[in-house]
């Protein structure tokens, strides 16, 4: 009898102290995130000194939590993956640490995950990958399109010039006095509008897939001063609704060309910003009645969480990839070098 | 009783393993490289050189700061994960009184410091008990270098200055104390974390969850916003 491989995967690298359990690379047995965006509310955004100081608070109540879910003991793993980057530095050296010295301690392999890869992996908790595919990855630090010929080969064939989608809507909220975060507000407000005020969108050069949202959220901020000087009135609604329809048409219109462009059978969204309405609609819509097997994962899993680490850890380790008590944080680390 | 303990809380790194009335081997340096990358395979190779396995802890020790707040925390993951996992008690002692211990037997009182920039000192201060035991007699701060020397002064008694950093404020603690201070040897101010071994294994263990560095501040984005609440 062959036996199961059983992964426990840590991931802070943000503002969520994650940890998951993965029974042979797709059987989710737990999933525990500590969120602390109630504690960086406050701030308006994610300051990495408070978060750092989260995670060392939660690691161990999430790690029991994790193995009491599953029901199982530290002897009854294959391994320990952990996010190596990128991500905050602080915040990584958490979960980096804590997954080292609890492979240490039972003898584990350590795998060393990328976050990104982590994204794109969450959808193998759904529905198993077929290559070559195109995976849009959206949220608050990235906007990419990675190309996929095989498991563990990555290739950015577009990324964000400026800010990321998430980025730019958590700088329009804040232009509307939304409260932090601001994706899911404007998600929200937008559904209630109509896109009637005339946004830009950033296509860039002809053939290009990369993203570029800092003039978009400029012109948002200028409709709003313009407005104001002229003592008229926007609806927020209509404003959500024009900014997020400009975001999503240049997302699902770039993610449309570049499946036809590599001929893909899979197309996947990943990332926290996948959780947005307009954005999962919109691309249903786009791909409907075409070749591409499009998949979306459901919302906890696109926020940042550890099961999606868990499931790249275990492609990761069946192709042998290992870390050593050596294994660092990496803020910037390179999704292609994988 | 087999111990491990682990200090990363400052530039010094330190590691040792204690079994009973024994330290069985210590692990120190003092450099500028990056405790992320070095302190797990530090421990891999002393546990393994001592012959001792993780399961046989019977105890994590941990400096749980003052100092840099990034290496405080490295070392408090580390041995909150150990200790948690391994089902072992996990024991915190302060950074300072780690090294305030080569003054343990100075006729006088012990002034352990780390700079903590702009002029400001994490300190406290050590000395003999009337019972006879070294101790802390005065509470683990952050302080201005000139607050913290105008209230020495007043102990009227003998006082050692140690740690790295003292070269910083040699200077300005010599022009107000004189005589009063006494500078430790460039081989005392590394903090030995055999003592750290040592103080731990008398304490009695933490609630490993709950278990906090001591930043002796917060964060800065805590202090502005409860600032701008007025209070
Ligand atoms: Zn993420």
């Amino acid at each position: 009898m062959i036996k199961d491989e059983i992964i426990l995967a840590i991931e802070t690298s943000c503002d969520e102290t994650a940890v998951a359990i993965v029974k042979n690379g797709t059987e989710l047995l737990a999933n525990v995130v500590a969120s602390q965006i109630e504690s960086h509310k406050r701030f308006g955004g994610v300051v990495p000194e408070v978060a750092s100081r989260h995670h060392v608070e939660q690691i161990t109540i999430v790690i029991e939590e994790a193995l009491n879910k599953a029901e199982l003991e530290p002897a009854d793993l294959t391994a320990v993956a952990v996010t190596e980057g990128p991500g905050l530095v602080g915040a990584l050296l958490i979960g980096v640490n804590a997954a080292k010295a609890f492979a240490f301690a039972h003898g584990l392999p350590l795998v060393p995950v990328h976050h990104i890869a982590g994204h794109i992996y969450a959808n193998r908790l759904v529905k198993e990958m077929t290559f070559p595919l195109l995976s849009l990855i959206v949220s608050g630090g990235h906007t990419e399109l990675v190309l996929m010929e095989e498991h563990g080969s990555f290739k950015v064939i577009g990324e964000t010039r400026d800010d990321a989608a998430g980025e730019a809507y958590d700088k329009v909220a804040r232009t509307l006095n939304m409260p932090y975060p601001g994706g899911p507000h404007i998600d929200k407000l937008a559904q209630e509008g109509e896109a009637t005020i005339d946004l830009p969108r950033a296509w860039l050069e002809p053939e290009s897939l990369d993203f570029s949202f800092s003039g978009l959220k400029s012109a948002v901020i200028n409709t709003v001063h313009n407005a104001t000087q002229r003592g008229e009135v926007i609806k927020p609604e209509d404003l959500a609704a024009s900014f997020q329809a400009s975001v999503v048409d240049v997302l699902v219109e770039k993610t449309y060309r570049a499946a036809n462009r590599f001929d893909v059978k899979q197309v996947l969204l990943a990332g926290g910003v996948a959780a947005n309405k307009g954005l999962r609609e919109k691309l249903v819509v786009r791909f409907k009645e075409t070749d591409f097997d499009l998949v979306i994962p459901p919302l906890h899993l696109c926020t940042d969480n550890a099961a999606m680490i868990a499931a790249a850890g275990s492609v990761a380790y069946q192709k042998g990839t290992r870390a050593d008590m050596a294994l660092n944080g990496v803020p910037g680390l390179d999704l292609e070098a994988q | 009783m087999k111990v491990l303990a682990i200090d990363t809380s400052n530039l010094v790194m330190g590691i040792a393993v204690l079994d009973e009335g024994k330290v069985l081997g210590e692990y120190i340096t003092n450099l500028k490289k990056n405790h992320s990358i070095r302190v797990m395979p530090a421990i891999e190779q002393l546990l393994k050189e001592t012959g001792v396995k993780p399961a046989e802890l019977n105890r994590i020790v941990v400096a749980r700061g003052p100092g840099s707040y990034t290496g405080v925390r490295i070392g408090v993951t580390i041995a909150k994960t150990l200790a948690w996992t391994l089902k072992i008690d996990l024991v915190g002692v302060s950074s300072l009184e780690v090294l305030a211990q080569c003054g343990k037997y100075f006729n006088g009182f012990t002034v352990p410091l780390f700079d903590a920039r702009r002029t400001q000192l994490f300190t406290g201060l050590y000395g003999q008990h009337e019972n006879g035991v070294f101790q802390n007699l005065w509470e683990d701060q952050i302080i201005l270098l000139d607050s913290w020397l105008t209230k020495l002064q007043e102990t009227n008694e003998k006082l050692l200055f140690i740690g790295n950093d003292l070269p910083i404020h040699q200077e300005t603690i010599s022009e107000v104390l004189g005589s009063q201070a006494v500078f430790g040897q460039v081989s005392d101010h590394n903090p030995r974390p055999s003592e750290l071994g040592r103080i731990g294994m008398d304490r009695d263990p933490e609630d490993i969850h709950t278990f906090t560095p001591s930043y002796l501040q917060l964060a800065e984005a805590e202090v502005n916003w409860l600032k701008s609440q007025g209070k």
